[in-house]
């Protein structure tokens, strides 16, 4: 009798555990390897951008920080630099500020990171690495709990400085949290660099060239890992990135081994920015640009002095009027280049924003990167590529 | 301000290259920006992309404004950026690029043979805002359901709606449907990876 083969198709997702969230793949299956690969995304489509089209420039900032949900800072960030541009305010802000913001972007890498690490691990097969990585992201969270009140969605960073000073004690907590990070970082390393099963799920796996990873738009870490030596804050430097002392790594690899190392050294790096960040940060100072346009007032004025009630309540109600025009400046989140195209024609309440989403172009890259593959790698992959659903989706 | 971020001046390159084409500089805060004419687009990017001394490779993303009531109502943005001293000897810049359509020509030659991450980026567009690409490989929905209607990103779109979508039924495609997106896909990778070689499609 003849026999006859033909390929099968499997639904992968979207309540998959490992496919990050609700990322569903339709897989054609040759046996083991992966013929065939189709994402389908929007599963997680919540309108953000249009609801943001409703709502008053300084309210946009907590809808933003729910996209990428694992880099909120990384978010608002981007959609601060981008506001203040237009507004021409970004000259006037004080150096605090800025350190205080790279400080910021620098942990909640490291906290995006930590997560990334975790779940990455632990799909492959490394379950008491996400057991420390956690660990140490519930201190950051604490941190973050600590300067804002809220663990996830700090919302601290707004149009025109921050919400407020930071909390007394802050420079205690944070310090020997950062200099126990490198220590923390080896016991990784010890747990996986070398383990053999660690090596076996990843080296070669998910391999891309640097003219895919350049034609499919992908950035960040995946660049990196090819050997695209493309950071924004050195190719296009933003808040005051240039004066600080860090190295961008690079691996030539381009599998889901040489991302590893790659976001292994940018961890250490964001720990090394991070320290001299909170260095040059005074515990107590300025925490916004002084424009009583933009900034509400502080609440002890607010509640002795008429002009500053006054003012507190034009903010909360009408808000500000920001320029007419365009602008897009990104920031190197955790997932890569991260930002907003915002457009204003001059009214309260902007006219366009776009998230220009790392996430969103990894997905697209997935099929490249698991054709030909076994089925078991699309786990290694999809870990590796970092995608954030709540990115994909908006 | 450093007036270096906005400067246009490498457009001229483009000029040479497409003669015909409408590239008009748009005044701008944050990089250089200009337009052009939606017949000239694909050559335009082409050139951008190809040329030496510009080697914009990484296309960052693909978005549309709808400026209703203006007219012409859409533009089409692509934000472009050339990574410098990794590639020759073209220096790290950036360019936005915008392309502006009447609301009843609302189509847009598609630049994903120039750049495939224009793919995915272009189908966001088509979903949210109704804009064609012509001579998309794969001009489907992206974010929203299959059986949606209308284009939620449009101003003329409610921002409060409810509607019942048969989404939350399992997806049952026919055998001739899926075996058309399988082999759409494939066709897509196909041409993706003979781009990125280098060969004419």
């Amino acid at each position: 009798m003849a026999t006859r083969t033909e390929t099968m198709t499997v639904n992968m997702g979207p309540q998959h555990p490992s496919t990050h969230g609700v990322l569903r793949l339709v897989l054609e299956l040759d046996g083991e390897t992966i013929v065939n690969a189709e994402p389908t995304i929007g599963f997680l489509h919540t309108g953000i951008e249009k609801t943001a089209e409703q709502k008053k420039w300084q309210q946009i900032i907590p809808l933003v920080e729910r996209m990428d949900y694992l880099g909120p800072q990384s978010n608002s960030l981007a959609f601060c630099l981008s506001a203040e541009r237009l507004l021409g305010i970004e000259d006037q802000m004080p150096e605090r500020v800025t350190n205080i913001r790279v400080l910021l972007a620098e942990v909640q890498r490291l906290s995006s990171h930590l997560v990334w690490l975790a779940t990455h691990a632990m799909e492959i097969g490394a379950v008491s690495v996400m057991m420390y990585a956690f660990r140490e992201r519930e201190q950051i969270l604490n941190i973050f709990e600590m300067i804002a009140g809220f663990r996830m969605f700090p919302s601290y960073f707004r149009i025109g400085g921050l919400r407020e000073d930071l909390p007394r004690g802050f420079h205690g907590v944070l310090k020997p949290f950062l200099e126990q990070m490198p220590e923390r970082l080896d016991g990784y390393e010890k747990l996986l660099t070398k383990n053999q099963v660690w090596t076996k799920r990843t080296v070669g796996v998910g391999r891309l060239s640097k003219e895919e990873t350049l034609a499919m738009g992908l950035v960040g870490p995946m660049a990196r890992a090819v050997g695209i030596p493309y950071d924004v804050r050195k190719a296009f430097p933003y808040l005051n990135y240039h004066s600080y002392d860090f190295k961008v790594p690079t691996e030539t690899a381009g599998d889901v081994f040489a991302r590893y190392q790659v976001k292994l050294v940018e961890m250490r790096e964001s720990v090394k920015i991070a320290l001299q960040a909170l260095d040059r940060i005074s515990p107590t100072g300025v925490y916004d640009c002084g424009d009583y346009r933009i900034v509400p007032p502080p609440k002890d004025r607010v509640y002795t002095e008429m002009e500053a009630l006054i003012q507190h309540f034009l903010i909360y109600s009408q808000g500000f009027n920001v320029p007419k025009g365009e602008c897009y400046v990104p920031v190197e989140g955790p997932r890569g280049e991260h930002g907003f195209y915002i457009v204003s024609d001059g009214t309260n309440r902007p006219v366009r924003i776009k998230s220009r989403a790392p996430s969103f172009y990894a997905c697209q890259a997935l099929p490249m990167m698991i054709k030909g593959g076994l089925i078991a790698d699309v786990i290694a992959v999809i870990g590796s590529t970092d995608v954030v659903m709540g990115d994909v989706d908006r | 301000m450093d007036a270096s971020r906005t400067d246009a001046a490498f457009l001229d390159i483009v000029r040479q290259a497409v003669p015909g084409a409408a590239i008009d500089v748009v005044p701008s805060i944050d990089m250089p920006a200009a337009s052009v004419d939606r017949n000239h687009l694909v050559a335009v990017c082409d050139v951008l992309r190809t040329h030496p001394d510009l080697r914009f490779e990484l296309l960052l993303d693909v978005t549309a404004v709808d400026r209703l009531p203006a007219s012409p109502r859409y533009e089409i943005v692509y934000l472009l950026a050339c990574l410098g001293a990794a590639f020759g000897s073209a220096p790290a810049r950036r360019l936005r690029l915008t392309v502006r359509l009447d609301a009843d020509s609302a189509s847009v030659p598609t630049v994903s043979g120039v750049w495939p991450s224009a793919n995915w980026a272009e189908r966001e567009v088509f979903d949210l805002f109704g804009i064609q690409f012509e001579g998309h490989p794969d001009l489907r929905r992206v974010l929203m359901p299959d059986d949606w209607e209308g284009h939620p990103l449009r101003k003329d779109y409610p921002v409060q709606i409810r509607k019942d979508t048969a989404s939350w039924s399992p997806i049952q495609l026919t055998e001739e449907q899926f075996t058309a997106n399988m082999r759409a896909a494939r066709e897509h990778a196909t041409r993706a990876a003979r781009s990125i070689r280098g060969e004419k499609q």
